[in-house]
């Protein structure tokens, strides 16, 4: 049980961490996501690195279609030209690895912002159908752009290094995803703290009010746009790295709806969704991969319908999240939470 | 240049241009009557295309039968998407109600992956096969025959919005739900309607596509060509479906056939840039006035 915190000042009210509780939980699972590496299996460690990629991007488009209100069809192209600009300079010059994925995301930040543009005039589901036509012409320029990006064959490309060392393993490149999955959160959680992010929710909850309250709207758009991107550079970059080779068929549209799908299934809007989200829709099919596995000795047809089992269930979770749950996990976990805050009194 | 080249060329684009019309004419109606965008409805043709399949390939049933029942089952599962997916989501946002398509898109892949498997499939072919010619321009004649169905079709749904009851019934409810409401016309059949109708249509093409192209589990890609030509025409305008749908099937295949395969999305995806950024309620569209 766990008695309600009464809040007597703003700061307190904004106040990240609100009660020693919270901090102690928190340090808890750092803990934790820091003792990982050395327990998991090389299957765990895959996955985790996997999960934080998906949760550098599923928040950035959470900034973008949770708290901007702008649907985007485009986070698998920003997220290849993060990738992109990752491989070409890390075949091309020698480069930390820090400074080639900031240059990732602001390139695909500046690709961000060129893709917002439109949103000034067009919103709603006409910005969702502008950005596939940017996923279009970027999936385009990956297959086509041969000098630079491989062509269709794509490139592989150098392990990431910082001051002599190799990144070569998942477990190194580990902590490499981790630390940038935390700040990349933490940072997020802070700008909706200032002045821009509260723009932001206040575009998203009605765009005409929010330009009489006197927020330039083409301003905050592209903002939004260019951090959403960022994010996703930054996570395509780290993609680039994880795996070791690019193709233009590593960012297909169906991705750029996977990222979609996290953030509705997870809880738009909410950071923590982002992350729940992020980590269901990747562990979902590995799940799937695991109940194939232990079905096939019972029913040899087994692996011949988990690939078509996984798109019914993807669109299963999609459709059904959004009729029955549409605050996504985000919102479970909430009940559950206060379930166990009241537990003795009310259940 | 070679003239006749582009002709036929052009002849093929512009047939195949009046199978979009057909399909863009299902995704207008259900637009129109219930504003929702529908990302499935590439999938509600390849299921259709399936069902014909099953029926005429597997079945072994004629054509005549297997074509009126396979567009059927794709008015059908319209219809049942629409009771059992679109209609909890009234009232929420558009955003939410386009991922519930997506969703729906992404389970009909997987049911036709799990029925009939991943691999390309060949329709039993129930076209007539004799060349076609327009003057020295030859035409295939599945792209002949193909155009001059979907082109029936369409007229005869063209007459049936502006004289039957259901058709008015339908304009009303577009032009002004509450309105309609009041007037005592049942919006949720409507609704209803309009998604059976929608779908009947995309069924009609869908199966027309596949015929000449083929069939596979990704032959719902053609939607986001769709999605091109509704915009560019104008989401609520059955006229800009029409022409657009004709200039993009022309675009297309044009730019497919001198530029290269993998130029075919981007020049289309160009023409829509530039009308979203000219005009972006497209050629026809009714502008939207918002009021707060």
């Amino acid at each position: 049980m766990r008695i309600g915190d009464a809040k007597q000042t703003y700061l307190a009210d904004e106040a990240i961490w609100t009660s020693n509780t919270q901090k102690i939980w928190f340090a808890l699972l750092l803990a934790a996501l820091l003792a990982f590496p050395f327990m998991a299996s090389s299957y765990l460690l895959y996955l985790g690195c996997l999960v934080g990629i998906a949760v550098i991007s599923a928040t950035g488009l959470n900034i973008l279609t949770g708290y901007t209100g702008l649907i985007s069809l485009g986070q698998a192209g920003f997220m290849g030209v993060g990738a992109y600009t990752v491989a070409w300079l890390s075949n091309n010059t020698a480069l930390p690895f820090p400074v080639t994925l900031l240059a990732a995301g602001l390139l695909a930040a500046a690709v961000g912002i060129l893709v917002g543009l439109p949103s000034l005039r067009v919103k709603g589901l006409y910005l969702a159908i502008a950005t596939l036509a940017a996923s279009v012409f970027l999936h385009f320029i990956f297959a086509e752009w041969e000098p630079v990006t491989g062509g269709m064959e794509g490139q592989s490309l150098q392990p990431a290094h910082l001051l002599g060392l190799e990144f070569r393993s998942d477990f190194a490149m580990y902590f490499i995803i981790l630390p940038l999955a935390v700040l990349a959160l933490l940072a997020a959680k802070n700008l909706f703290r200032t002045r821009v992010g509260r723009a932001f929710i206040a575009i998203r909850d009605r765009d005409i009010s929010a330009e009489i309250l006197g927020i330039p709207l083409l301003k905050y758009k592209l903002m939004s746009f260019a951090l959403s991107s960022f994010y996703a550079g930054v996570a395509g970059g780290l993609f680039a790295y994880f795996y070791r080779v690019v193709t233009p068929e590593s960012f297909p549209l169906s991705m750029s709806i996977f990222y979609l799908a996290a953030v509705i299934v997870g809880g738009m809007g909410n950071l923590l969704g982002g992350i729940l989200g992020a980590a269901f829709m990747t562990l979902v099919p590995e799940a799937l991969k695991l109940l194939t596995a232990v079905m096939t000795p019972i029913w040899p047809n087994a692996p011949v319908f988990m690939s078509p089992m996984l798109e019914i269930i993807f669109g299963a979770l999609i459709v059904g999240f959004l009729i029955f749950e549409p605050h996504g996990l985000a919102e479970i976990w909430r009940r559950i939470r206060r379930f166990f805050h009241l537990w003795p009194f009310r259940s | 240049m070679d003239w006749l080249f582009f002709g036929e060329i052009s002849l093929a684009g512009l047939a195949m241009g009046g199978l979009y019309a057909l399909i863009a004419l299902g995704f207008v109606i259900i637009y129109k009557a219930t504003r929702v965008i529908n990302f499935a409805i590439g999938e509600i043709m390849m299921f259709a295309a399936y069902l014909f399949l099953a029926f005429a390939g597997g079945m072994e049933m004629s054509p005549w039968v297997a074509v009126p029942l396979a567009v059927l089952g794709g008015a059908l599962l319209g219809g049942v998407i629409e009771k059992t997916m679109i209609r909890p989501m009234l009232g929420e946002s558009p955003i939410s109600v386009v991922m519930v398509t997506i969703g729906i898109a992404s389970i009909l892949v997987g049911l036709v992956e799990m029925i009939w498997t991943s691999n390309p499939q060949l329709l039993p072919s129930f076209l007539p096969r004799e060349p076609v010619f327009i003057g020295p321009m030859y035409l295939a004649p599945k792209i002949a025959y193909g155009f001059l169905i979907g082109m029936s079709v369409l007229v005869l749904y063209l007459l049936y919005f502006r004289f039957s009851r259901g058709g008015v019934a339908l304009r009303a409810t577009a032009s002004d739900q509450a309105a309609a409401y009041s007037m005592g016309i049942n919006v949720r059949r409507v609704f209803n309607l309009a998604w059976v109708f929608g779908s009947l249509a995309a069924s009609v093409a869908g199966i027309l596509v596949a015929a000449t192209g083929g069939l596979s589990p990704q032959f719902g890609i053609i939607g986001l060509s769709v999605l091109v030509v509704v915009i560019v025409g104008g989401l609520d305008s059955i006229l800009g479906a029409l022409i657009a749908g004709v200039f993009i099937g022309w675009l297309e295949t044009v730019a497919g056939a001198y530029l290269g395969g993998e130029y075919r999305m981007p020049a289309t995806f160009a023409v829509l840039a530039v009308i979203l950024v000219l005009k972006p309620y497209g050629l026809f569209g009714t502008h939207e006035i918002e009021r707060v």
